[in-house]
C-alpha cells in the first residue's frame, strides 16, 4: 500500500503482512488494543512486535505479562525462533511478570496504580524503551478490587503510555457484545485490532482485521493469519490491485499441437490457466506436461497436489511416458501434497506463499481446485484463488489449475465460480459415441491471443498426450473408434474417387483416338476423290481439245471456206 | 533494609508499606497503620516504608502495583493490604487480626 501524505508516524511491526495492511505498522508513540477471544495470538503478535522491533528496528521494548510468567513466555516463544534471554541479556528487552493474586489482597481505602506506573517507568528507562506491550491489562480486574478506581488509573496509564512516547500494545480477552471484557477500547482509541480464532467445517482459521486505525487509512477486511515456526504472517493479499503488468512472452503447454491452438506459441507467461473436465478426462496429465515441459527448459515448477501423493503421480505420469522423477531429483519440481482438510484455507494459502517465496517457481501447478470446496464455503475458496491468483501474477508466476467438473453439472461451469480469474481455460469432456468413451480438447477462451475454436481429440498415449483432429460429420463429432471407421471411409472414398478420375481420363484419350482416325479415314476419301475428279477434269479437257480438231478438220475436209491453211501446215 | 528481630513464630509482625512519595494518600496510610498496630500490635510490630520513587526497582519484588501497598511479610503467609487502610475492619482482617466473614 503506498505511503500516503501527511500519515501518522509508524512503528513497523517486522509482522509480514501487518505493515501493510496498516500502511506501515502501528501508530509510533502511541497504544494500540489488540483484543480476541482465548488462544487467538493476542500474546504473540505482541511478543513478535516487541522482538522484531528490538531485533529489526533498534527500539527495545518491555513485555509486562500479567497472566504468564517470564519463564513460560521465554518457553513458548522460543519455539518460534524468539531468543528472549539473549535479548534481555542484551538489554534490548525487559520481560516484567506481575502477579496478582486476588485471594491475598484486601482492600482497605482508596487507592491508585502509582506502583505500577514506577514500575513500568523503570523498565522502560532502564533500557531506553520505544515499545511496551501490556499482556493483559484486564487481568488487574480480577485481581483487584474497585473497578471505579482501576477504570480511572488505565485511563491515566494510557496518557501517561502517550506521554512517554513508546508504541505501546495492550492486549484484551473479547466480551461479550464488546470487543473487550472491560471496555478497554474506550481508553485505547488510536488503533484497535481484532484477532479471531474460528473453527468451520471443522476447519479452524485464524483471522485479523483491523477496526479502527485513527489518523491513518488501513485495510478494513478480514484478513487470514498464521502461526507457524516463523510467528505470524498476514496475508493481505486483497488488499493488492490489478497492477500487474502482463507479460507478452509465451510459455509452451508441452503438447505442440495444444500449443498450435493457442496462437501457436502456446500460453502467456504469468497469466492463469484453468483445465476443467470430469473425472479421468487427463487433467493431471495436462498439468503433467506443462510441468515436465517447464523443467526441460530449465525452469522450476512447483506443484501442489491435493488428491494424490507424489509417488503416486510420478509412477501415474511415467505410464504414460512422463518422468517427473528426473525433475525432482534436479531439484527443479517441487510437490507439496496434502489433504485439504489437513488445514484451513487460510493455511494452505499462507503454505502455498511460503513454499512459492522459498522454491521461487517459475510454474506452479495447483491440482486440483475445488477439493478446497467443503460445505457452503466457496465464497471463501473464490477468494483465497483470488489471492492466489493475484500473487502468482504479481510474481509473474504461470499458475495452472485444474478443476473437477462433477457429472452431471454443466460443463463450462465451475465448482467456485472463478472463471473472471482465469485467462486461458480448457476444457476436456468426454464424448460418448457408440459405445465408446473418448476425450475431447477445446479451448474455452483465451485472453489475448487468436485461438483455435475446434474440438481436438485428446489421447493418452505411452508418449504422453496426443491431440488429434476430430471428424464433425453429420451424426456429430467422431472420435475413437468411430473416427478410425470414418478415416477408413473416407480412405476408401477417395481411392474409388481416384480410380474414377483415372477411367475417365482413359476414357477421353480413347475418344481422341478415334476422333483422330475419323479424321484421318475422312481425309484419305477425299484425297482419293480429289484425285479422281482432277482426273475427270484432265480427260474433259483433253476430249475437248480433241473435238475441236475433230471440228477443224470436218471443216476442212468439207472446203467450206478458204480460209487460210496456215493452221493446218503449221499444225502438221 | 531488612531489620528483622524475632522470629518467634506467634506474635512478631513484621509489616511492609510501599508508598510513592509524600502524597495524602500514603500519609494517611501511614498514620492510620501506625494507629492500628499501635491498639493492636503493642510492641510486637516492626513497621518498614519503601518509597518506590526512590526505588523503584523494590516495586516487582513484592509485585507491587497499588500504592499505598501493605504487605504483611511476618507472619506468613505474606498478605498484602491496599488502599489508604481508612477502613480499619478490613485492615485487621487482611492481617488475620480478625477472622474473616
Amino acid at each position: 500500500m503506498p505511503k500516503a501524505r501527511g500519515q501518522l508516524p509508524k512503528a513497523p511491526t517486522g509482522i509480514q503482512g501487518l505493515d501493510e495492511i496498516t500502511g506501515g505498522g502501528l501508530p509510533k508513540g502511541r497504544p494500540t488494543l489488540v483484543c480476541g477471544s482465548a488462544g487467538c495470538g493476542k500474546t504473540l503478535l505482541a511478543m513478535e512486535f516487541l522482538v522484531r522491533g528490538a531485533i529489526q528496528f533498534n527500539e527495545p521494548g518491555v513485555f509486562m505479562a500479567f497472566e504468564e510468567t517470564a519463564q513460560d513466555l521465554t518457553q513458548n516463544v522460543a519455539s518460534l525462533g524468539f531468543d528472549l534471554k539473549d535479548l534481555i541479556a542484551r538489554k534490548k528487552m525487559v520481560l516484567d511478570f506481575v502477579y496478582i493474586e486476588r485471594s491475598e489482597i484486601e482492600e482497605t481505602g482508596e487507592y491508585d496504580l502509582e506502583g505500577l506506573f514506577i514500575r513500568l517507568g523503570h523498565a522502560i528507562d532502564s533500557i531506553g524503551a520505544k515499545r511496551v506491550v501490556l499482556d493483559t491489562i484486564e487481568s488487574l480486574f480480577s485481581g483487584l478490587p474497585n473497578p471505579l478506581i482501576l477504570r480511572a488509573e488505565l485511563r491515566r496509564l494510557f496518557r501517561w503510555l502517550k506521554a512517554k512516547g513508546v508504541s505501546a500494545i495492550i492486549t484484551g480477552e473479547r466480551g461479550e457484545g464488546t470487543l473487550t471484557r472491560q471496555g478497554l477500547e474506550e481508553y485505547v482509541s488510536d488503533c484497535v485490532i481484532v484477532l479471531d480464532h474460528r473453527a468451520n467445517e471443522q476447519v479452524s482459521s485464524r483471522r485479523l482485521r483491523v477496526v479502527k486505525y485513527r489518523g491513518s487509512t488501513h485495510g478494513t477486511n478480514e484478513y487470514p493469519f498464521l502461526i507457524d515456526e516463523n510467528g505470524i504472517s498476514v496475508l493481505p493479499v486483497t488488499s493488492l490491485g490489478l497492477q500487474q503488468i502482463a507479460s507478452t512472452g509465451r510459455i509452451p503447454s508441452g503438447i505442440p499441437r495444444l500449443d498450435a491452438m493457442l496462437g501457436g506459441a502456446g500460453y502467456y507467461r504469468g497469466s492463469s490457466i484453468l483445465i476443467s473436465g470430469t473425472a479421468g478426462t487427463g487433467k493431471s496429465s495436462l498439468a503433467a506436461h506443462f510441468a515436465a515441459a517447464a523443467c526441460r527448459r530449465g525452469e522450476r515448477a512447483l506443484y501442489f497436489a491435493f488428491e494424490e501423493s507424489p509417488s503416486q503421480i510420478i509412477r501415474n505420469m511415467h505410464s504414460i511416458g512422463i518422468d517427473l522423477q528426473v525433475w525432482v531429483k534436479k531439484g527443479l519440481l517441487q510437490f507439496q501434497a496434502n489433504r485439504p482438510t489437513f488445514a484451513g484455507l487460510e493455511m494452505h494459502l499462507t503454505m502455498m506463499h511460503k513454499a512459492i517465496n522459498t522454491f521461487k517457481p517459475q510454474v506452479v501447478i495447483v491440482d486440483p481446485l475445488n477439493s478446497f470446496v467443503i460445505g457452503g464455503n466457496e465464497i471463501e475458496v473464490k477468494a483465497m484463488l483470488m489471492r492466489l491468483v493475484d500473487f502468482l501474477k504479481m510474481n509473474r508466476i504461470t499458475g495452472l489449475f485444474t478443476n473437477l467438473t462433477s457429472g452431471g453439472s454443466a460443463l463450462e461451469q465451475t465448482d467456485i465460480a472463478i472463471s473472471s480469474l482465469i485467462d486461458t481455460w480448457l476444457l476436456l469432456r468426454d464424448i460418448e459415441i457408440g459405445g465408446e468413451r473418448n476425450r475431447g480438447l477445446y479451448i474455452l477462451k483465451s485472453r489475448g491471443m487468436a485461438h483455435s475454436n475446434q474440438i481436438r481429440e485428446f489421447l493418452l498415449t505411452d508418449n504422453g498426450v496426443e491431440l488429434r483432429d476430430v471428424y464433425v460429420g453429420p451424426s456429430g463429432v467422431l472420435t475413437g473408434s468411430a473416427r478410425l471407421a470414418q478415416e477408413a471411409q473416407e480412405q476408401a472414398a477417395q481411392m474409388m474417387h481416384e480410380q474414377e478420375v483415372e477411367r475417365r481420363k482413359l476414357e477421353l484419350e480413347r475418344k481422341r483416338r478415334v476422333i483422330e482416325a475419323q479424321i484421318a479415314a475422312m481425309r484419305a476419301e477425299f484425297e482419293a476423290q480429289e484425285a479422281e475428279t482432277l482426273n475427270i477434269i484432265g480427260q474433259e479437257h483433253a476430249r475437248e481439245a480433241h473435238l475441236s480438231q475433230e471440228r477443224a478438220d470436218m471443216a476442212l475436209s468439207r472446203k467450206a471456206d478458204a480460209k487460210p491453211n496456215q493452221h493446218k501446215r503449221g499444225s502438221k | 533494609m531488612k531489620t528483622k528481630s524475632t522470629r518467634s513464630k506467634s506474635d512478631v509482625f513484621l509489616l511492609r508499606l510501599y508508598v510513592a512519595g509524600q502524597t495524602p494518600k500514603s500519609m494517611m496510610a501511614f498514620a492510620n497503620l501506625k494507629k492500628i498496630c499501635e491498639e493492636h500490635l503493642a510492641g510486637r510490630y516492626e513497621i518498614e516504608v519503601v518509597d518506590l520513587l526512590k526505588n523503584p526497582t523494590l516495586a516487582s519484588g513484592d509485585q507491587i502495583l497499588a500504592i499505598p501497598t501493605l504487605v504483611r511479610k511476618l507472619p506468613e503467609p505474606v498478605r498484602k493490604i491496599i488502599g489508604d487502610l481508612s477502613n480499619t475492619e478490613r485492615v485487621l482482617i487482611g492481617l488475620d487480626l480478625l477472622p474473616r466473614e
